[in-house]
């Protein structure tokens, strides 16, 4: 695909022109050649295909509309840092990283940028970093994702260490029109421990194109937070790719708090026996946002098992998708999948959309999976009014209710309380 | 009267779990005295037109749809690739005996009743039973409407002699609840469709017993593309059943049909079909009904046969408070995919709509549940309910669940379970204790899995599934 010799077409490439890829290259020219390589096969990759079609199976109920690579300029850094990147951990703005690297908590722990990791623990990165194919139909956002990556957080925590402190990473954009391409990196190793926060702010509308890569080895337990609060007029991509090993433990939650229109792929793979990925996401769907969410969830190995709950309120105009596939392979016998999607429909204009999929070729398993859309239960508000309580706070206490089923998930007590602030505030007005 | 000859050559798809592939493997010589030959044209379409003599506004119609089927591509990009093995170039689309439908039962052709005798139809029941319309090959063969469901006024008829003789009537409705663009196969059949039946009730009819139709391919390459319209006027309530075992054939055929019901205001129908083609027929249906206010709709869907079956009976729920449900069963077999479900579009105010599919698995059989639900904006009182249960038999059966739901508006209510599992070994171990053999207790509690579903066919149908069942079980395990 990469060797189409058709002239490269603004529309495949919009504000990403060739030109701009070669300007990046220019300002990561320093890090290592293999790297440098697989962003030039990324990028030809991103200019070849085509932009996804309203047929693409994978692309259902999505919007059109506003889907562009126009109008946008990659991010350079600029000399005031807003409040939404400073704080502990490490810090991006624009693409760039700002301020010092935190020290490692511990021995061997690495908690760096990926800029300097790649030149100092080459071989481990290349291990890891993007290594998960695309599968989930956005193909050529990844792929540019992978072509203008300038800089993220790594975070590799050795053998049998554990963690308690959360590594926290914050990635800011600058500027309306600005594109953003933040990464972050995580390798477990055997039977290690931590969580990783990655939150996401901007202060203008403009265009995010993100990925993860979590890999957690044997008996390690992952804990991975995403917060999404970029802005409003934002076009936002996220890519997520976790891959578990015998007797792992992930869980992965996404808030989708930003943007204007958010699409967000999570592709799980348990790889081993006794590996479990707990996959959640929280979505406030505001305004006419609209969140466009698709997960699969591979069960390779037998005596595996993963939990999906994606829960979305929907306010307004907004839209949500959710598109969700079980696929547990022949032979992961004794898997057990579960999988849910909860629309919580608080306007006579919202819209929810739910495909829950299992695609199962094996016959000793437990895959169940469940979706509902549905206001606020009536018998629940009234007998909250029954005893006293407004109209208006009866209906908060039950949304709020609603979210703690996922938040309650999180075991870090301040961590808990923070999102719940982060999410409270998204309702007052 | 001949033998029926028996293809030895054809391959057993899977010699080691033992059914008995023979089983509805049969096949009579047959004059066509019409035969549009293989392949579609234009031409085959006027030949159709002509043999059936039809008005001009039809052929019109058929040649459209012609044009719509080649324009339109192989929806491959969501359905199962299978479907490219399916050339068009081979099949006939259109084949009769020329005979008028049969009124009585001593007019119909000795070879035929044989046919039907293999079918394990009992002569007592055949003559018993309301208005059979068995359909041999694309014509009625035999058409009888009993006096009583004639006394009340309502009609039952094959396609053809509806468009004959109620043209109005047919028109009125005819492509109006799938039109003929609605996908690639429902063109097809647009195109060619021949057989198939018309029924009206008048306001206020309920008929009492259910209608039936038999339906058989019988030559090789051979394409059906039956045609049923039914329509139930204001307050009438009419079931409808059909049913089909097919011979067994070594090259593909493909069968695709459109039915269309309408229930107006306040009307019921029930349709029942129980679907036993032969493994090699690509069984591509379209079914659809329009349910005007108060009106309900049950489609009883139950897909044993065919090598590929893509069918997913919907209701457009129209007017207020109207109610769709379907009820559907599925079993696939080695080298079978039943890709099955339902659809379910609500456009009215407080309109429930409920779905109900529960498939198995058997050896490397594949069994999918596609569906949709679709409620749209300012509504208000609308509720879904879906239901998906799918059983493993084998190590590497399979399954897949696609359904896809679009709610707007906070004033309804949608819920969509699905779950996946395998007969519990506890409960084979304890039959067998009990001295059941390991095939029998697997029988068993398949049957136990389906049988709040098989309780809602008729007897006769619920007797036959049991019995489909049991064979396909034999040598599943062990």
């Amino acid at each position: 695909m990469s060797q189409v010799s058709a002239p490269t077409s603004v529309n495949l490439t919009g504000s990403f022109t060739p030109e701009a890829f070669e300007a990046h290259l220019a300002r990561v020219k320093h890090l290592p050649a293999w790297w440098l390589d697989r962003k030039r096969a990324a990028y030809a990759r991103f200019a070849s295909l085509p932009m996804p079609k309203r047929t693409d199976e994978g692309w259902r109920f999505s919007n059109f509309a506003a889907l562009t690579l126009d109008g946008f300029q990659v991010g350079r850094v600029v000399p005031d840092e807003p409040s939404s990147v400073r704080g502990p951990g490490l810090a991006f703005l624009n693409n760039a990283a700002t301020g010092a690297a935190p020290a490692a908590p511990a021995q061997g722990v690495i908690f760096d940028t990926l800029q300097h990791a790649l030149l100092q623990h080459g071989d481990l990165i290349k291990a890891h970093l993007l290594t998960q194919p695309s599968k989930l139909g956005s193909g050529k956002f990844a792929a540019l994702h992978e072509a203008f990556l300038e800089d993220g957080a790594f975070v590799f925590v050795p053998k049998g260490v554990e963690v308690a402190e959360p590594f926290i990473v914050r990635h800011g954009a600058t500027g309306a029109g600005t594109a953003v391409f933040p990464h972050t990196l995580v390798v477990l190793d055997e039977g290690a421990k931590a969580t990783v926060v990655d939150f996401f702010a901007s202060d203008a509308g403009g265009f995010a194109c993100g990925g993860n890569d979590l890999h957690a080895s044997h008996a390690a337990s992952l804990t991975y937070i995403a917060v999404q609060d970029w802005h409003r007029d934002t076009l936002s991509f996220q890519f997520n790719a976790i891959t578990a090993k015998r007797d792992t433990q992930v869980k992965s939650l996404n808030l989708h708090l930003g943007a204007r229109q958010a699409r967000h792929e999570s592709y799980s793979q348990l790889q081993a026996p006794g590996a479990h990925s707990e996959m959640l996401a929280l979505t406030v769907a505001q305004g006419a946002q609209e969140f466009d969410q698709r997960t699969l969830q591979i069960h390779q190995a037998p005596h595996t098992s993963s939990n999906l709950l994606y829960k979305n309120a929907l306010l307004d105009t907004a839209k949500t998708i959710f598109s969700g596939l079980i696929v547990v392979d022949p032979d992961a016998q004794k898997t057990d999948a579960y999988q849910s999607n909860r629309n919580l429909m608080l306007s006579d204009e919202a819209e929810a959309h739910s495909l829950p999929g299992l695609e199962i070729q094996a016959n000793d398993v437990r895959c169940t999976h469940g979706a509902t859309s549905a206001r606020v239960d009536a018998e629940q508000e009234f007998y909250l009014e029954a005893r006293g309580i407004k109209p208006a706070q009866a209906r908060e206490l039950l949304v709020f209710g609603f979210f703690e089923e996922v938040l309650g998930k999180i075991e870090n007590q301040d961590l808990h309380d923070n999102l719940a602030a982060v999410i409270r505030s998204k309702f007052k007005k | 009267m001949k033998p029926p000859s028996e293809i030895e050559s054809a391959p057993v798809e899977n010699p080691t779990i033992g059914i008995d592939q023979t089983k509805g493997d049969f096949q009579y010589n047959v004059d066509y005295a019409f035969d549009a030959g293989t392949g579609l044209t234009e031409d085959t379409v006027r030949y159709i037109s002509k043999v059936k003599n039809e008005a001009p506004w039809l052929l019109e119609f058929r040649l459209n749809a012609l044009k719509t089927f080649l324009s339109k591509p192989m929806p491959t990009h969501w359905a199962t690739k299978d479907l490219e093995n399916i050339n068009f170039d081979k099949i006939r689309y259109y084949l009769a005996q020329g005979q008028k439908p049969k009124r009585t039962w001593d007019e119909v052709p000795d070879d035929i009743k044989k046919t039907f005798e293999r079918l394990g139809i009992p002569e007592q029941e055949r003559k018993f039973l309301a208005g059979v319309e068995a359909q041999f090959d694309s014509e009625a063969a035999y058409s009888n409407i009993k006096d009583i469901v004639a006394k009340q006024g309502v009609i039952f008829v094959n396609s053809t002699e509806g468009l004959r003789e109620h043209p109005e009537l047919f028109r009125k409705f005819f492509g109006k609840v799938i039109p003929t663009g609605d996908n690639k196969f429902s063109a097809l059949n647009s195109a060619v469709f021949s057989g198939g039946s018309f029924i009206y009730v008048p306001p206020g009819v309920k008929v009492a017993q259910p209608l039936q139709a038999y339906f058989r391919i019988n030559a090789e390459n051979f394409g059906q593309f039956e045609r049923t319209l039914i329509i139930a006027d204001e307050g009438s309530e009419v079931v409808y059943m059909e049913g089909c075992t097919a011979p067994k054939f070594s090259t593909s055929t493909l069968h695709s049909a459109v039915v269309e019901l309408v229930a107006l205001k306040g009307a019921k129908i029930q349709y029942i079909t129980v679907q036993n083609w032969a493994n090699n027929v690509f069984n591509l249906v379209t079914k659809r009904a329009v349910a005007h206010e108060n009106a309900e709709v049950k489609w009883i869907d139950c897909n044993i046969g065919s090598r590929l079956t893509m069918k997913y009976p919907g209701v457009v729920l129209k007017g207020r408070k109207a109610r769709g449900e379907v009820i559907s069963i599925a079993l696939a077999n080695d080298g079978q995919h039943q890709d099955t479900g339902a659809k379910m579009i609500h456009a009215a105010d407080e309109t429930t709509s409920l779905v109900v599919s529960k498939s198995i698995s058997v050896g490397q059989g594949r069994a999918t549940y596609r569906g949709q639900v679709h409620i749209p904006k300012h509504l208000k009182g609308c509720k879904n309910n879906t239901e998906c249960d799918a059983l493993l038999i084998n190590t590497n059966s399979r399954t897949d669940t696609y359904p896809a739901i679009s709610v707007r508006g906070d004033k309804n209510a949608t819920q969509h379970e699905a779950s996946v599992s395998k007969v519990s070994e506890d409960m084979i171990f304890y039959m067998q204790q009990r001295g059941l053999t390991e095939a029998q207790a697997m029988s068993l509690a398949v049957n136990g899995f389906i049988n709040d579903l098989a309780r809602q066919f008729p007897m006769e149908y619920s007797v036959e599934l049991k019995r489909l069942i049991d064979l396909e079980m034999e040598g599943s395990v062990g």
